[in-house]
């Protein structure tokens, strides 16, 4: 048995319309004699959102007791024993109280799914692992349950809901997402047009990523380099980039410089030491790493180490696996003796990548002193 | 001596001249990522702009001393978000900042390695970098203006608690010269 098929619902906020969307793709996949059940949904005393599950069979929830409190939860065992072959499982980031399978909803998903059961599910972006803090920084609310990024990216779709913050204010004050006395709290602290502007441009940008990773797929390389080029341009529809760095202090000028490169791009980028294998992170080494790790961390930047003896090799390896199209060096000290016969760095690193990857080399500040 | 010895001779001879430039030259490279070790003069700084009397001394300092700068730059982290968040905004201040630095300290043939610390306060910030790294040196201009930069608190508690000599320079008031995101600047 295959695993099911995984379509999540994601959105900027609560409110959107996820599990109404969930809703209403499950009607249509009811009509055309599909056997699904919802798992779990949580209405929020949406009237309109509980009108629509009307006609679609629900698997009762189980009842749990924790601290004294009885709480509903989705019910797996019962879920599983009853096999449908779509399920609805509402709130991905939910964390389920001790007692349970497992600690979150989306583990029990993945059970879901490794039973050959497709799953609709909805989550809204901030609980995304990787944008928790960006979120906070953007909307200063920190959200507790999270899931891991590799959970969006192993769907096999995501679909955006997505409203305008005004709409969703409008339907805010309608009382059509939270009850009349939570209304005005809302509207004062989470649910301002400047909040919701900053999570709809994180929830586009999330989405186009993921659209972007699977369409990146590796393929063969077959024809010339130019062909290979050309079939590769209509892909690189978002841009991300790679600093090689040493830990040396030299290397901090190259990544201010990649940083401010991917600021302007809107981009993500890396920073990669292609460390020897026999070579040990102690002293001024550990010194200098620890301070590229700490840079990375105040930029947003993600800094890798990749043991290869060959530095073209382990920098192609990442670039291939990580989706680069910009790489960024700096300018390599005077070669000597046999040295100067050998390709330069960047022409033997646009050998080895995938073709289409630029890259581009920062030169020495010495350098520039002396010009 | 037959011609065979005298091949097998030049053979031996252009495989030991090979080996000798191929080691040669790894061992350039390797010799060439290898850091040393190092004395260092701290130089911290918040905002925009710094006195370039500041510089200039630690500068003189380092150069002097065969020392590395290490101008860093102290972001204060509000409560509200992790003190290791990511801060895309004061990183944006302090690179053209950690630039300018760098291109002075470039023409005067002086090593720099630069830093952003973040911390609570200016002052948290500064802790938690002398805890990480060790100086020789802290050059701190004091600065007149309230609410900007290093308070005289901050720099008592600097003296009393920084392992190292710390330099406090006063500004005078014919001091108007700056060190900016744009280079050395004068303002009126």
């Amino acid at each position: 048995m295959g695993a099911g098929h995984h379509k999540v619902f994601i959105g900027m906020a609560a409110g959107v319309g996820k599990t109404f969307r969930m809703l209403q793709e499950g009607h249509a996949e009811q009509d055309i004699g599909r056997d699904l059940v919802i798992g779990y949904m949580e209405p929020h005393k949406r009237p309109e959102t509980s009108k629509l599950a009307e006609g679609l069979e629900t698997v009762p929830r189980r009842r749990v007791t924790y601290r004294d409190t009885e709480l509903e939860e989705m019910d797996l065992p019962a879920l599983l024993a009853r096999a449908p072959e779509l399920a609805l499982i509402d709130e991905l980031a939910h964390t389920n109280p001790p007692g349970v399978e497992h600690e979150k909803r989306y583990e029990d998903v993945r059970d879901v799914l490794a039973a050959g059961i497709d799953v609709f599910s909805t989550v809204n972006v901030q609980h995304l692992e990787s944008l928790n803090d960006q979120v906070v920084e953007l909307t200063g609310t920190r959200v507790r349950e999270t899931i891991p990024d590799a959970v969006l990216g192993e769907a096999d779709e995501v679909v955006l809901i997505d409203l305008t913050p005004e709409a969703l204010i409008d339907r805010l004050r309608a009382g059509k997402v939270y009850p009349g006395e939570s209304i005005e709290a809302a509207l004062n602290n989470f649910f301002t047009v400047e909040n919701l502007l900053a999570l709809r441009e994180v929830a586009l940008r999330q989405v186009a990523q993921e659209v972007e990773a699977k369409r990146l797929v590796v393929e063969e390389p077959l024809g010339t380099r130019e062909e290979r080029v050309a079939a590769e341009v209509p892909k690189a529809v978002g841009e991300r980039l790679l600093a090689l760095v040493r830990p040396q202090p030299s290397s901090q000028r190259l990544v201010r410089r990649a940083w401010r490169s991917a600021q302007r791009l809107g981009t993500g980028l890396d920073l990669l030491w292609v460390k020897p294998p026999n070579q040990p992170i102690e002293g001024e080494v550990e010194r200098q790493v620890t301070a590229l790790r700490h840079l990375a961390s105040v930029l947003g930047a993600t800094f890798l180490i990749e043991e290869s003896d060959h530095l073209v090799e382990g920098a192609a390896r990442v670039v291939r696996e990580r989706g680069i199209t910009y790489i960024m060096v700096g300018e390599s000290l005077p070669r000597r003796g046999l040295a100067k016969l050998r390709e330069s760095l960047p022409q033997r690193l646009m050998r080895a990548t995938p073709p289409g990857v630029d890259v581009r080399i920062v030169a020495r500040r010495e350098r520039k002193e002396e010009q | 001596m037959t011609v065979e010895h005298v091949l097998i001779g030049v053979a031996l001879l252009a495989g030991l001249v090979g080996g000798y430039l191929i080691a040669r030259s790894r061992w350039g490279e390797r010799r060439s990522e290898r850091p040393q070790a190092i004395h260092q003069i701290l130089l911290p700084f918040t905002g925009t702009a710094i006195s370039r009397r500041a510089v200039d001394a630690a500068l003189r300092l380092a150069r002097a001393e065969d020392a590395t700068l290490m101008p860093a730059y102290m972001a204060a982290v509000p409560k509200s978000l992790p003190l290791e968040c990511a801060i895309p905004a004061e990183a944006a201040k302090a690179m053209p900042m950690l630039e300018a630095i760098e291109q002075r300290a470039t023409a005067q043939g002086v090593d720099v390695d630069s830093r952003i610390e973040r911390g609570r306060s200016y002052r948290h910030a500064l802790a938690r970098l002398l805890d990480r790294e060790r100086f020789d040196r802290v050059v701190v201009p004091a600065t007149a203006e309230v609410g900007a930069g290093l308070s005289g608190d901050d720099l008592v508690w600097l003296l009393e608690k920084a392992p190292a000599e710390v330099l406090i320079l006063r500004p005078g008031p014919e001091d108007r010269r700056f060190v900016t995101a744009n280079g050395a600047q004068a303002t009126a």
